[in-house]
């Protein structure tokens, strides 16, 4: 059976990330021909809308208030349950991001519904849709189903492909008021320690940098190539723990867990705690000076060589390809 | 302060997973507490060491969690709890395992609790949340700092790599993040304390609670290993040619560049 679903629009600065857009791309799948109704909240989001239905929204509703401009598991989840009063959706699509994590647990538990986390893969549609999703860090992964109630689940960053852009599609878009009260937590400041550009859970392409890489300008050449191919900057814990660089860029099983096309593994040598937060890429590049070292094992193409050697000859050479091309 | 720790115990993250008649094979498997766990337990001694009261961890396990338990005590914590639901369940989902931790803390007026933010074997980071909601608590996820004054709470955050510094009030229900603390290591005094500290078991009818009520909202079908990735290519040759290959690779072969 067709299935009504509703997709939350993650907004971050200003912008739809775009986890939400393949957000959108799973709910496709579930509707199984149903209508999907994408959600913006904020105090300023009604000239984002047609966004969500570029990407595959049939329609749209906001809810704007003052309470709303930053997240809060409060304000959102009151929100939340508020369309879902009015909309009555047979299934729920979020990112698995920082907020995702944080409010989907609660909009579930006041639902009484299941929730799945954490889905890298969707099988079958409609009633008998299947979500797949890593266990073990990564190590194994399970099928699961929703048994009773509506489907609702958090899909990881890059693994579920968005609907092509489309900006001829048309949707209505609706307001919804809802009085937002009572939020008990508040948000003094936001400091902000992650560097512009490329988000590091969203990115397509991650340089990574370890020990090996030796000091906080060892990073720069990493910087530079991901700068090149449009990726971010990642790190494992030793790097991190060495203060090459800030712990926001740490990959793996107490860091970030991140699935780009492309992973650059450089001076990194391969612990099963990094291996966690990045062995689910598709591709996997690793530069070490050992041969020996554990990360060749996961790697797809290895070069065993001086990192600050291959680095620059990589830019060199990708510099000319795409001059070339 | 009366400060309650949830503690999972999950494989050692050093093993590997074997899976036998589609199940995670767990027979002579290491055990370990969820690391993040090992961050709200430091954390919580922390507190009441500060401010005074008692730290009870809780878990929802086999009887083999004992050991777990017992490594939480020798830690510092005070009391332990094992809810023990091998002989009443097959099966546990986040909702039903959320309803049990619940159901068990609802009169405990706790004015603290910690759990981790995820665990590293089911990762789904739903318990804490959960747990909060049924309480109708207020709860921060991932925090790297706490600390309290009075009923008045001040937090860091740490959302995808920045810091959110919130203010919030007890009680409250908090999960760990790396960052938060240097979990400590049982002392040898510690562990010898701990084999006498209260542990107690209880069954879901303690809690007054039916088994046969608690219905599955989720469902595992299967559980399966990732497809064995074939031995990488490890380029030879001089540098500068293994990297045109390389470079060559990634945009031809895999079409990645
Ligand atoms: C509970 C727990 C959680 C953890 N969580 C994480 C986590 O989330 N993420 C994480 O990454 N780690 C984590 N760790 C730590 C992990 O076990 C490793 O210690 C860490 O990943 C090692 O970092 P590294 O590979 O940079 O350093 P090392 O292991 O020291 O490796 C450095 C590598 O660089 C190579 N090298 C040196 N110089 C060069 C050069 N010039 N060119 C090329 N190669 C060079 C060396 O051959 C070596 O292989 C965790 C550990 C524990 C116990
Ligand atoms: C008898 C039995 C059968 C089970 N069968 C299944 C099964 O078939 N399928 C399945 O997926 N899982 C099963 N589990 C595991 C159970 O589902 C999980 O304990 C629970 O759902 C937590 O989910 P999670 O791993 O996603 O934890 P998360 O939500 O990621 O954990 C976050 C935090 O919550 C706390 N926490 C989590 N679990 C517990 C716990 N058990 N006790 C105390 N605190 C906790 C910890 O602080 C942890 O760091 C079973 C467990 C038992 C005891």
């Amino acid at each position: 059976m067709s299935k009504k679903v509703l997709v939350l629009g993650e907004v971050r600065e200003g912008v739809i990330r775009n986890v939400s857009y393949e957000a959108i791309g799973a709910a496709k799948q579930i509707a199984d021909g149903g209508e999907i109704v994408g959600l913006l909240l904020g105090d300023n989001v009604a000239n984002l809308t047609q966004n969500l239905i570029a990407f595959g929204a049939d329609r749209v509703v906001t809810v704007e208030h003052p309470h709303l401009k930053s997240y809060t598991s409060d304000g959102y989840s009151q929100a939340i349950l508020a369309v879902c009063e009015q909309e009555k959706p047979e299934a729920i699509v979020f990112g698995h991001t920082s907020l995702g994590k944080d409010l989907s647990p609660k909009v579930s538990s006041r639902l009484k519904s299941g929730l799945i986390s954490d889905v890298t893969d969707i099988e079958g549609s409609g009633d008998s849709t299947l979500f797949i999703r890593p266990i073990y860090s990564g190590k194994a992964f399970e099928k699961v189903k929703i048994n009773e109630g509506i489907v609702f689940i958090t899909i990881r960053p890059n693994n579920i492909a968005p609907l092509a852009r489309d900006d001829h599609r048309t949707g209505s878009v609706s307001s919804l008021s809802v009085d937002i009260t009572n939020l008990r937590t508040i948000i003094k400041e936001v400091v902000r320690k992650t560097t512009e550009g490329v988000d590091l859970s969203e990115a397509k392409v991650v340089i990574a940098g370890g020990r090996g890489v030796k000091s906080s300008e060892g990073f720069k050449p990493l910087q530079d190539l991901a700068n090149l191919l449009g990726g971010a900057v990642g790190a494992s814990r030793g790097a991190c723990d060495a203060d090459y660089c800030d712990y926001s860029l740490q990959i793996g099983q107490t860091g970030k867990v991140v699935t780009p096309d492309l992973y650059i593994a450089a001076g990194i040598s391969g612990a099963i705690q990094h291996l966690a937060g990045m062995s689910n890429s598709k591709i996997i590049v690793a530069i070490n000076k050992d041969p020996e070292a554990n990360i060749f094992k996961v790697a797809d193409y290895g070069i065993v060589g001086d990192l600050f050697e291959v680095i620059p000859l990589m830019i060199e050479e990708i510099t000319s390809l795409k001059v070339g091309s | 302060m009366n400060i309650y720790v949830l503690v999972k115990r999950t494989f050692d993250t050093e093993e590997k997973i074997v899976i036998s008649g589609g199940n995670i094979q767990e027979d002579g498997a290491e055990f370990v507490i969820n690391p993040y766990d090992e961050y709200a337990i430091e954390e919580a001694i922390q507190v009441r060491d500060a401010k005074g009261g008692k730290v009870t961890v809780v878990t929802i396990s086999g009887e083999d969690a004992e050991k777990q338990l017992r490594t939480a005590l020798a830690m510092g914590a005070d009391e332990a709890v094992l809810i023990n639901t091998e002989d009443d369940l097959d099966e546990l989902d986040q909702s039903t395992a959320a309803f049990i931790l619940a159901e068990y803390l609802k009169d405990k007026e706790a004015d603290l609790i910690l759990a981790g933010n995820v665990a590293i074997d089911g990762g789904t980071g739903q318990i804490g949340p959960r747990v909060a909601d049924l309480l109708d608590i207020n709860y921060v996820t991932t925090i790297t700092d706490l600390e309290i004054d009075g009923t008045d709470v001040k937090i860091v955050r740490d959302i995808e790599g920045d810091s959110e510094i919130i203010e919030t009030k007890l009680p409250l229900l908090v999960t760990a993040q790396q960052g938060l603390n240097e979990p400590r290591y049982p002392s040898l005094p510690g562990i010898m304390k701990a084999k006498k500290k209260p542990l107690e078991e209880l069954e879901l009818d303690d809690l007054e609670i039916d088994a046969g009520d608690l219905k599955l909202k989720v469902k595992t079908v299967e559980v399966y290993l990732p497809p064995q990735k074939n031995a990488g290519r490890i380029l030879k040759g001089d540098i500068g040619d293994q990297v045109k290959e390389l470079v060559q690779l990634l945009h031809s072969e895999a079409k990645v560049i």
